[in-house]
C-alpha cells in the first residue's frame, strides 16, 4: 500500500469524483468508465489506480472482465469527515443566509 | 461549533425532517428558494430552468471544470403559497435514487427571524437510509469547491 495516498487525495480531483459518482450505483469495467469521459484511456486508468490504492475502489474479475466496485466502508470515512448530511445542509443554509443578507443590503 | 440545522431521521421511517432558523425575514428565505439567480448563488448549481408557478418545472446542474456532469436534478413545483410553503418533487438524475417528495414550509418568527422546515419523503426506508449514508454523492458538488481549495493548499 502506498501511504502517500489517502481518501482525501483521491477525491481532490474532479475526474475521480465523477468516477466515484458513476460507480455509486453500479459496478463497471475500466472501458465502460473511460467511455464516459473525454480524457484518454491511460489517464482514466491512472485515476482508477489511485482510487484503488486509496481503497475507495475494489477490483473484481468477473469472467474475462475486471469490474470496479465502490468500497462503501472507505466512503464512510469521507462521509464522516467532510459531509455528514447535517453539516452539508448547515453549510448550504449558512450560504443562503449570507447571500440573502447581501441581497437585502443591495435592495 | 454547533450546527444550526437540525436533521431528524427516525429509525425505520422513510422520511426526513430538516429544520433551520434564519436571521432573515421569511420573505427573503422564500425568495432564496424560488428565484433562480438566488438559488444559483447559495446552492452552487446552475439553474437551467425554473418556472415559479404551480406545475412549473425546474432543472439544476453542476459540471466539473472538464464539463462532466456531476449533479443534475429536476422536478415539479406544486402548491406555491407566497412566503409560506410549496411542494416539489426532486429527482437526482442517473443516481438510481427514486424521486422524492419535498414539503417546504416557511414560518415567520419575528420581523427579522424565520424558520424553514423541509419534510422529505422517500420511496422506501432503504432509499432514505442510502441517501443518509451517502451524503458524499449528494454533497460532493457542494463540498468540492472547498475541498479543492484545501487540497491545493496542502500541495503547496
Amino acid at each position: 500500500m502506498d501511504l502517500r495516498r489517502d481518501v482525501f487525495q483521491a477525491i481532490a480531483d474532479p475526474t475521480r469524483r465523477a468516477i466515484l459518482l458513476l460507480l455509486a450505483t453500479q459496478s463497471m469495467t475500466a472501458g465502460a468508465i473511460a467511455s464516459q469521459f473525454d480524457s484518454k484511456r491511460p489517464t482514466i486508468s491512472k485515476h482508477l489506480l489511485i482510487l484503488t490504492e486509496c481503497e475507495l475502489l475494489h477490483r473484481e474479475p468477473i469472467g474475462r472482465e475486471m469490474y470496479y466496485h465502490l468500497n462503501p466502508n472507505k466512503m464512510k470515512e469521507i462521509a464522516n469527515f467532510i459531509a455528514p448530511f447535517q453539516k452539508l445542509w448547515d453549510d448550504r443554509f449558512n450560504n443562503l443566509e449570507s447571500v440573502m443578507k447581501d441581497y437585502k443590503r443591495k435592495a | 461549533m454547533e450546527l444550526k440545522t437540525k436533521v431528524i431521521a427516525e429509525d425505520g421511517k422513510q422520511e426526513l425532517t430538516i429544520e433551520r432558523e434564519f436571521d432573515l425575514p421569511v420573505a427573503l428565505v422564500y425568495q432564496a428558494h424560488t428565484e433562480p439567480e438566488l438559488i444559483e448563488q447559495w446552492m452552487g448549481n446552475k439553474v437551467l430552468q425554473f418556472e415559479k408557478r404551480n406545475h412549473g418545472s425546474y432543472l439544476f446542474e453542476t459540471k466539473s471544470p472538464e464539463g462532466v456532469v456531476l449533479f443534475r436534478a429536476n422536478g415539479v413545483l406544486l402548491n406555491l403559497v407566497e412566503n409560506q410553503s410549496f411542494v416539489r418533487t426532486f429527482e437526482m438524475e442517473n443516481t438510481g435514487f427514486a424521486i422524492q417528495l419535498e414539503f417546504f414550509s416557511f414560518e415567520s418568527i419575528s420581523k427579522e427571524k424565520s424558520k424553514l422546515k423541509m419534510h422529505i419523503i422517500y420511496q422506501s426506508v432503504v432509499q432514505r437510509d442510502q441517501i443518509l449514508k451517502m451524503p458524499f454523492a449528494q454533497g460532493i458538488n457542494m463540498a468540492h469547491n472547498r475541498l479543492e481549495t484545501i487540497a491545493k493548499q496542502s500541495m503547496e
